[in-house]
């Protein structure tokens, strides 16, 4: 690993993971496989416990604000878990000279956020720091979720079988691009809004609907690859995408083509991915499409039997390639 | 860096026109474009339009596909 | 998208893959020249749909991945200079340099910005002026007209502070260069975007001279198949000529607007490919009344030119005498997010897109 910490670190992708790995879980003696929430058993309860840094810039993008990704992105890691997230802390970092009215609407952000989620903030802390010692605003938020047992299995993916269906809830890329049209500094401009949301009542009235769910993750910074990549692992064998099947919406499409990069490796905040037994997937669907963050739910792929641990694409025009972990540098500071 | 799509210009001021890429909209210097109209589509690179896409030789080369679509 | 979803068509690619089949009667060679055909090769998998008397290899078409390790050397030397502020199109950054990236130096905390486009740079030098702004000015004659414009425009506003670090090169010369290595070929599949700007005669001189075809071709699917359609029926008719497959874009004269300021504000040069040494007049130099662009004129550098990696076979990849899975590095010591060479670093390059794309069974 390089001597300086790079952005690539930072992005989701392969030089993330390898930071994580040999520095941090390392150290903390986490042996277990990383999932979205660390799963604790206390005497009577299952919890799912998680956190997460925000440090996006801008602080204001259209379709959110940093408050409220914050507030989201820990929900919705709680969520994919199976777990019905119940309180949250927040912390904040505020650069001196940060403009009050900004704090109070990201606050109230926040706070609107997590009335809809349902969710209590109930503790924080706040620091403020000199001019130039942090770019405007960084906050964290931890979440603790109850869990049923019987859901444990959903985020470590146990119990996911050859045949099962893969299913998106919408349109990737479109955070990573709203992030970065408001950056305004790319010389573009696009109509594209962040898909920014809580996503826990969806998930849960596919749970409380439906048996088949395997797996849930969501899909965040390094996009559908990296989320694909980590479940092959998980799982021990291979996935097959359909690229056709995979939505987009012709803004991201747009953009993508012209700066080069692929939608299935740019950051979601409102996507969650599901694995779904062979059998299952028209009833996800149909409860999926029947809410406004799941109406272009799409079933895009399955998982395949055989020993090669690989993401395969079937390309949109009949080819296949191989669709590997991003690397490198990808978009800094979407998240 | 190297890669060039087909845009369509929205606006023109002076030499730089808005150009749009299924809704996103990206500025492109017409420094090198002829009688370049609202509406056009060109080639956009390196934020220049670098050549206009002929509407006429573009339909002709969808017509000869169709025909070999059908004669399959 | 208009112009990008026709060219897309399952069905039309069917029927063009139908039809290579039954054209493709013995062993066919060809070549692309261009990195946004590799990369196009690759993201649709048109390898997997072509039957496998058919090939196809990647020639030095990738202008990050011909800059030789001097060129990226130098942007460095620049970017650790407190008053200079490199401007660069982002696929440059990780390019490895003898001993370091402009991605690294960036890291260490020199001003290096990405941009999309020469203009940006200019107005970034305006904005600037106790700075000097340097433009690292790489890419065929596809990008070099629009530098062009912005060193006319430089000129006109009087930015002196704005600089190139002159990397652009013309195709014609490394082409012949590959065709007198004696590489095994049958035809090529001439870039699109280079000819929107130049025209297609540029290609005349290699079936005159060296009886291969060239079909000049666009950059969807449906594109890449028809002209492998062409050349298939040119070498099977004996008939090598430079056909335009293309032709929504691409005239035998080109756009002429583009040609007088590009020439306006360059003039042929000698120039260094990595892989493929000096090739003369291969190169673009500003001519004498732009000269105060140069960066080298105005602050002369004095580079040692570390020696490549020896395992690194970059450069016989480049001149499509090797393969990416040919050389000891790839996917083990030579990868996307630890490149030791240039064809590993831009997304254009051949080993990047090879490892990217590469299919299961390989």
């Amino acid at each position: 690993m390089n001597e300086f910490i790079t952005l690539a670190q930072g992005n989701g992708g392969k030089q993330a993971h390898e930071l994580i790995r040999k520095v941090f879980a390392e150290s903390f003696g986490m042996t277990k496989p990383l999932t979205d929430s660390a799963i604790l058993e206390e005497s009577g309860f299952t919890l799912a416990f998680t956190t997460d840094s925000y440090v996006v810039d801008p602080l204001f993008f259209p379709g959110g604000d940093i408050g409220k990704l914050a507030l989201c992105g820990t929900v919705n890691d709680l969520a994919v878990s199976g777990a019905d997230p119940e309180y949250i802390a927040a912390s904040f970092i505020i650069e001196e000279g940060f403009p009050l009215s900004d704090l109070k609407n990201i606050v109230r952000s926040m706070s609107r956020e997590a009335s809809k989620a349902g969710v209590r903030i109930v503790t924080g802390d706040t620091k403020v720091v000199e001019k130039g010692k942090c770019d405007k605003l960084f906050i964290t938020t931890s979440g603790i979720g109850i869990l049923d047992q019987e859901k444990e299995n959903i985020s470590t993916g146990k119990e996911i079988k050859p045949g099962d269906k893969i299913i998106i809830n919408g349109p990737l890329g479109n955070h990573a691009i709203a992030v970065l049209g408001a950056r305004k500094n790319l010389g573009f401009t696009t109509p594209v809004a962040s898909d920014c949301a809580s996503l826990n009542h969806l998930i849960k009235s596919v749970l409380d609907k439906c048996n088949g769910v395997r797996f849930m993750r969501d899909v965040t910074r390094g996009g559908l690859a990296t989320v694909l990549n980590e479940l092959t692992e998980i799982y021990g064998s291979g996935i097959k995408i359909n690229e056709s099947a995979v939505p987009v919406d012709e803004p991201v499409k747009g953009l993508c083509e012209m700066l080069g990069f692929d939608p299935l490796y740019l950051a979601n905040e409102g996507k969650v991915l599901f694995v779904v037994g062979k059998g299952e997937e028209e009833k996800v669907l149909n409860i999926l499409r029947s809410d406004p963050l799941g109406r272009d739910s799409s079933i895009i792929g399955e998982i395949v039997p055989g020993k090669e641990k690989l993401v395969i694409l079937n390309t949109s025009v009949g080819g296949s390639r191989i669709l590997d972990m991003p690397s490198g540098l990808q978009l800094p500071r979407i998240c | 860096m190297c890669l060039s799509i087909p845009v369509k210009i929205v606006s023109i001021e002076g030499t730089m026109a808005e150009v749009s890429a299924g809704g996103t909209l990206f500025r492109a210097g017409l420094h090198m474009i002829e009688d370049a109209k609202i509406g056009d589509y060109v080639l956009l690179h390196a934020g220049f339009a670098i050549q206009k896409i002929s509407e006429k030789e573009a339909e002709e080369t969808i017509r000869l596909f169709d025909e070999l679509n059908e004669s399959v | 998208m208009k112009y990008i979803d026709e060219y897309r068509d399952k069905k039309l690619i069917s029927a063009l893959t139908g039809q290579i089949r039954k054209s493709a009667l013995g062993d066919y060679t060809f070549m692309e020249v261009c990195g946004g055909h590799t990369a196009a090769i690759h993201r649709f998998g048109i390898h997997s749909l072509l039957p496998e008397n058919i090939k196809l290899i990647s020639g030095p078409g990738c202008p990050v991945c011909v800059s030789g390790t001097d060129f990226i050397d130098k942007a460095i030397a620049y970017s650790q200079m407190d008053y200079v502020i490199i401007t660069s199109f982002g696929d440059l950054l990780r390019i490895p340099g003898s001993s370091a990236s402009l991605e690294k130096m960036k890291a260490a905390g020199a001003d290096v910005r990405i941009v999309l486009s020469a203009l940006e740079a200019l107005d970034i030098a305006q904005d600037n002026p106790s700075k000097k702004v340097v433009f690292p000015a790489i890419g065929f004659e596809t990008t070099a007209p629009g530098t062009a414009v912005t060193v006319i425009q430089a000129s006109k506003s009087k930015t002196e502070n704005f600089f190139l670090l002159c990397g652009h090169k013309v195709m014609p010369p490394a082409m012949e260069a590959i065709i007198k290595e004696g590489v095994r070929l049958d035809g090529f599949i001439c870039p699109g975007h280079v000819a929107a700007i130049t025209g297609s005669a540029i290609f005349d001189f290699i079936p005159e001279k060296y009886n291969l075809g060239c079909v000049v071709t666009g950059f969807e699917p449906a594109d890449l198949l028809q002209s492998i359609l062409m050349l298939i029926r040119q070498v099977n008719s004996r008939t090598p000529a430079v056909e335009i497959q293309y032709n929504r874009v691409v005239t035998e004269g080109g756009n002429k607007l583009a040609q007088k300021s590009l020439y306006e504000v360059f003039e042929p040069c000698d120039m260094q490919w990595r892989g493929l040494g000096l090739i003369p007049l291969s190169g673009l130099a500003l001519k004498k009344e732009f000269r105060m662009f140069d960066i080298e004129k105005s602050i002369p550098l004095n580079i040692e030119v570390l020696q490549e990696n020896e395992q690194c076979i970059c450069g016989e990849i480049l001149r499509g005498i090797k393969r990416p899975p040919d050389c000891q590095l790839f996917a083990n010591l030579c990868l996307p997010e630890n490149p030791v060479g240039a064809c590993m670093v831009s997304p254009e390059g051949s080993c990047n897109t090879y490892y990217k794309y590469r299919l299961a069974n390989e």
